[in-house]
Parts: structure tokens; C-alpha cells; sequence
């Protein structure tokens, strides 16, 4: 089964890492390598991708004649996602014991950010011919 | 990028045949997408039967022949071309006896393969899957792999393209004389793209990828090798071949990123640099100058240096503002900017910056933020420098570039006093 990891952040702003102690960057860049090299290992890793910052988003609508209206930026979402990951398990346990690794990419100081990572399951597609 | 049991010499000699085979083809069948599918299938029996019963003795015969014969399956099995199934069958006899002494209309066809892969009318996405599938001779599942895409969305993209170049009523030609110059540098241009696809994703975690850039090399020499008279294809082989030479010193243990500045130059690959030194000056003087080979003597420049302190810069200037002459580029003067701070002094680029800057052509491109913070640093103004730093990571997309500019960054404000 799959499930869709979701890591989300404060989305007033930049990503904060900006702000970090290059240490502390290093530390949680090499956390999430770690965490990928370990899943793509057990043929878990679907695919992972980092998105660019809040101050990069729009939100598009359809304006009347179809074309594209956008809006942005958002300074007032609390929550913004940053990335996520699809992994393929055996079981929702497993699942959130990958979120919780993920969770606990150290921040400042080396600490733990335990942030909070919404997972959903993927639901599964009608068997396919195509290929 | 190997099929399983298939060794690697036997995978590169059903490369290098692919377009040899598939021009055979189309020279007779004339149907380009079809013939394709049957070169394709002709590939994969190979991969399948060669490392069960040994290679044959005529290994490009045999494609040619179990190629057309899947044509002449499929011409058999329209009922609409029931006509032409004798005088198809019979064409198969001729290709296969045509086979083993064609060698110089061969290499004709594979440019002319290119060319149609490479054509104008094909998106440049398009473009690019189409000739490593058809010249290239990947398989769909390879290239799909390379770009990180599914399968099926690969396969589609190729197969639309086919439908253009058949929509378009492009012949199996040459194109006449005076247009072969722009065709040819439609074709360098998707190889400059495969190569820096490659190039760039090299950074990271990228098992399992098709080496790009060693594909769009390979390729590059075959242009080099067919159109001797082009120097900019010979300019395209030294660029590569320069600039691949780096690679295994341009990023760390972790797929961190490493600048030109820091790198381990006993990494660099010696015989790499000596080949590509070794065309180039073959190549300038001999024809036309042109910005691919500029940008190689750029590399070579770089390359030659036995220490970053050592960079020829002066040259590097003079080297830029040619091409800049050459070439209207707001990307080129930016490179031309940060080698006038290296001979003059950090001011001197940053006021062709601000030039840069009112151009507008580059608004919101995390490169000229990322030169700044650099020209800022060099400068001593470690505040300004954090904050473009922090700009440029904010706009790139790639996350070994944005790892490599939020770690700049952070180590200006950890040095700052205080």
C-alpha cells in the first residue's frame, strides 16, 4: 500500500532553514539524504520531492474566459507544504514510523523539529493495460 | 542502464547500430514511426536471444533483417496494402545483401536520422526523447528512467512526436545544402541539452540513471564524425568532454555541491582534459569560431589551471566578452561579470551587474542573485551577501544549488562578529 508523507511549515515567510547555523543546515540536509537512502535500500522510496518556498506559490483559478488568474503570495497560511514522499509498505504502521524519522529532522541547535507530518493513504488505481 | 544479461560491449554495439539500422529501414519502408516501433522490436530480440545464442556473425544484417521483417508482418497484416506485401517481401532479400557494404550511406542516414529527430517542428522535450530512442537507441523504459517520468508518459511523448513528423510531411532527406547549417545546429543544441540534463542531475542520488551526459557525448562525437566541416561540432565534443572531465570533483560524499573554487583538482580526469585541449586547438583557426567552442576554451582555461589562484582570468574576460559580441546572452554577461571581479576587483563586476540587473531579461533568476551574494563576499560585505545568498536559495529549483547557497549563507552569519 502507498501512502503520501506530507512534511508541512510555517508558511509566513521563507523556508527558516535560512536562518540556521550552517552546522545545523548540514545536519538536517544529511538527515533527509540519510532517511531517502535508507528507503530507496528497502524498495520502499516511490518518489520524494522538495518544493521551493511560500514566496514562490500561486494559486490559479480559471477566470471566465478559462484562462489562467493567479494569485499570491499567502502571508497568512500557518501551514505550508514543503515537500513529501510516497512510500510503498507493508502496513499504515509502517508508514508512520517513516513519518515520525522524517519528523525528526534535527532543527537549530541539532534538537529535533518534530514536525508534524500528515500522512494519507494513496488510493490505488483500476488495474491497468497500458505498457 | 543495462538490460539484464546483456554485457555492456554487446549493449553499445546494438547503440551504435540502432540509427545505422533503422535508416536502413526507412530507406525502404519509408514509414518512419512504424519502422521505428520494428527497430525497436528488432533491439529488444536481440537483447533477449544474443547473450543465449551468441552474438551473429553479421550482427547488423540480423537487425536489418528481423526489423524488416516485422514491417513486412505489419504491411501483411493491413489488408488495405495487400499490394505492396510481394514487392515488400522481396525488398527484404535486397536490404539484408545491401547490408554489409553500405558503410558511408549508413553514416548519411544517421544524420539524417537526427536531423528529423531534431526537427524544428518538434518541441525541444520531444526532440530530445526521440533521438535517444532513435539514435540513441534507448529503449522508452531507459529514457523515461533518465527523466525521472513514468513510462507511459515517455512512451506517449515519443510517440507524439512521430506523429508531428509524419503530420509535417518531413521526408527521410538531407535537407538541401543551405539549410543544413541551422539543422545542424538545431541537432547540437538538443545534445547540449541531454549533456547539461545529465550534467546537472549528476549531483545527488541517481541510481539506476542512464548516464546522460556519456550518451549525449557518444552522440556528439558521431555528429563530429559525419560533418568534419562543422567546427561547432567539434566545439560541442571539447565543451563536453571539458566540462564532464570535472565531474567526479563537483560534488561530495553527501551530493553536496562543490564549487569550481574548492574542488579537488587531482580528481579531474587528466586524459579528459587532454583530449578536449587536444581537439579544441585542433578545431580554432580551422573555420568558423562559434560560441560552443568558446565556451570550451573557457573550460579549457579552467582546466588547465593547476590551482583555482592559477585561473587564466584576464583570458576568461577576453573569452566572454567575444562571445558576448557573438551572442546577445544576459547568462553570458554574468559569467563575463564574475571574471572581470576576479582581474579587477569585486566593484568592477558588481557595476556590470546593476547593468545586468536594468537589462531585465534575468528579473527573478536566482543566478544573478547568487552572483552577487558571490561579488557581496568577495567584497567584504558579508550582510549584502547573506541576503542575496538567501534570495538566490529561495528562487532555484535545484536542491543541491539551494543546499550549496543557504550553507554560504549561514557560514557568512556564523563568521559574522558578534
Amino acid at each position: 500500500m502507498k501512502y503520501m508523507l506530507m512534511m508541512n511549515t510555517p508558511g509566513n515567510g521563507p523556508y527558516q532553514i535560512g536562518s540556521w547555523p550552517r552546522q545545523d543546515i548540514q545536519a538536517h540536509i544529511g538527515h533527509m539524504i540519510a532517511l531517502n537512502k535508507k528507503l530507496r535500500a528497502a524498495g520502499e522510496f516511490v518518489i520524494a520531492e522538495g518544493l521551493s518556498g511560500p514566496d514562490q506559490a500561486r494559486l490559479v483559478r480559471a477566470g471566465k474566459d478559462g484562462a489562467p488568474v493567479t494569485d499570491g503570495v499567502f502571508p497568512e497560511s500557518k501551514e505550508f507544504l514543503a515537500g513529501y514522499w510516497v512510500v510503498d509498505v507493508d502496513s499504515p504502521a509502517r508508514a508512520y514510523q517513516i513519518a515520525a524519522e522524517a519528523s525528526a529532522a534535527p532543527g537549530p541547535g541539532g534538537a529535533p523539529l518534530n514536525m508534524a507530518i500528515e500522512v494519507r493513504e494513496v488510493m490505488s488505481g483500476p488495474p491497468t493495460d497500458m505498457l | 542502464m543495462s538490460q539484464p544479461g546483456l554485457d555492456l560491449d554487446t549493449e553499445h554495439l546494438l547503440r551504435d547500430l540502432a540509427p545505422q539500422v533503422l535508416g536502413s529501414v526507412v530507406r525502404r519502408y519509408r514509414d518512419f514511426a512504424a519502422c521505428e516501433d520494428a527497430v525497436q522490436e528488432a533491439l529488444l530480440a536481440a537483447a533477449q536471444q544474443w547473450p543465449r545464442d551468441g552474438r551473429p556473425e553479421n550482427p547488423r544484417g540480423w537487425l536489418i533483417q528481423v526489423a524488416s521483417r516485422r514491417m513486412v508482418d505489419q504491411i501483411r497484416s493491413d489488408s488495405a496494402r495487400r499490394q505492396r506485401e510481394h514487392a515488400a517481401a522481396l525488398d527484404l532479400g535486397q536490404v539484408v545483401a545491401a547490408a554489409s557494404v553500405e558503410s558511408r550511406a549508413d553514416e548519411d542516414e544517421t544524420l539524417t536520422l537526427l536531423f528529423m529527430c531534431c526537427h524544428p517542428s518538434l518541441t525541444t522535450a520531444s526532440a530530445v526523447a526521440l533521438t535517444l530512442r532513435a539514435v540513441g537507441g534507448l529503449t522508452t523504459a531507459q529514457i523515461a528512467n533518465a527523466f525521472l517520468v513514468p513510462e507511459a508518459t515517455m512512451a506517449q511523448r515519443i510517440s507524439r512526436a512521430k506523429q508531428t513528423i509524419r503530420a509535417s510531411g518531413v521526408g527521410f532527406d538531407l535537407p538541401a545544402a543551405r539549410a543544413r547549417g541551422d539543422r545542424l545546429e538545431t541537432v547540437r543544441h538538443v545534445l547540449y541539452l541531454i549533456f547539461n540534463e545529465g550534467y546537472t542531475a549528476s549531483v545527488g542520488p541517481t541510481l539506476l540513471r542512464v548516464d546522460l551526459s556519456s550518451e549525449a557525448i557518444r552522440l556528439a562525437r558521431a555528429v563530429q564524425r559525419l560533418a568534419p566541416d562543422d567546427t561547432e561540432a567539434a566545439g560541442l565534443v571539447a565543451l563536453m568532454i571539458l566540462t564532464d572531465a570535472r565531474r567526479n570533483a563537483r560534488s561530495g560524499s553527501a551530493g553536496e555541491l562543490i564549487p569550481l573554487q574548492h574542488q579537488d583538482r587531482s580528481r579531474w580526469d587528466r586524459a579528459a582534459i587532454d583530449e578536449g585541449v587536444a581537439l579544441l586547438t585542433a578545431t580554432l583557426g580551422r573555420g568558423r569560431v562559434g560560441p560552443y567552442q568558446l565556451q570550451a576554451a573557457v573550460a579549457a582555461v579552467h582546466d588547465e589551471a593547476a590551482r583555482y589562484e592559477d585561473t587564466d582570468w584576464p583570458q576568461i574576460v577576453a573569452l566572454y566578452t567575444l562571445l558576448g559580441r557573438m551572442y546577445d546572452n544576459p547568462m553570458v554577461a554574468l559569467n563575463r561579470a564574475i571574471a572581470i571581479a576576479m582581474v579587477q576587483g569585486p566593484a568592477a563586476g558588481l557595476a556590470i551587474l546593476d547593468t545586468i540587473a536594468a537589462d531585465g531579461r534575468l528579473a527573478g533568476n536566482h543566478r544573478l542573485d547568487a552572483v552577487r551574494g558571490h561579488l557581496l563576499e568577495l567584497a567584504g560585505e558579508r550582510d549584502g551577501a547573506v541576503r542575496h545568498y538567501l534570495a538566490a536559495a529561495n528562487r532555484t529549483t535545484n536542491t543541491a544549488e539551494r543546499n550549496y547557497l543557504l550553507t554560504q549563507a549561514a557560514t557568512l552569519r556564523d563568521a559574522a562578529p558578534g
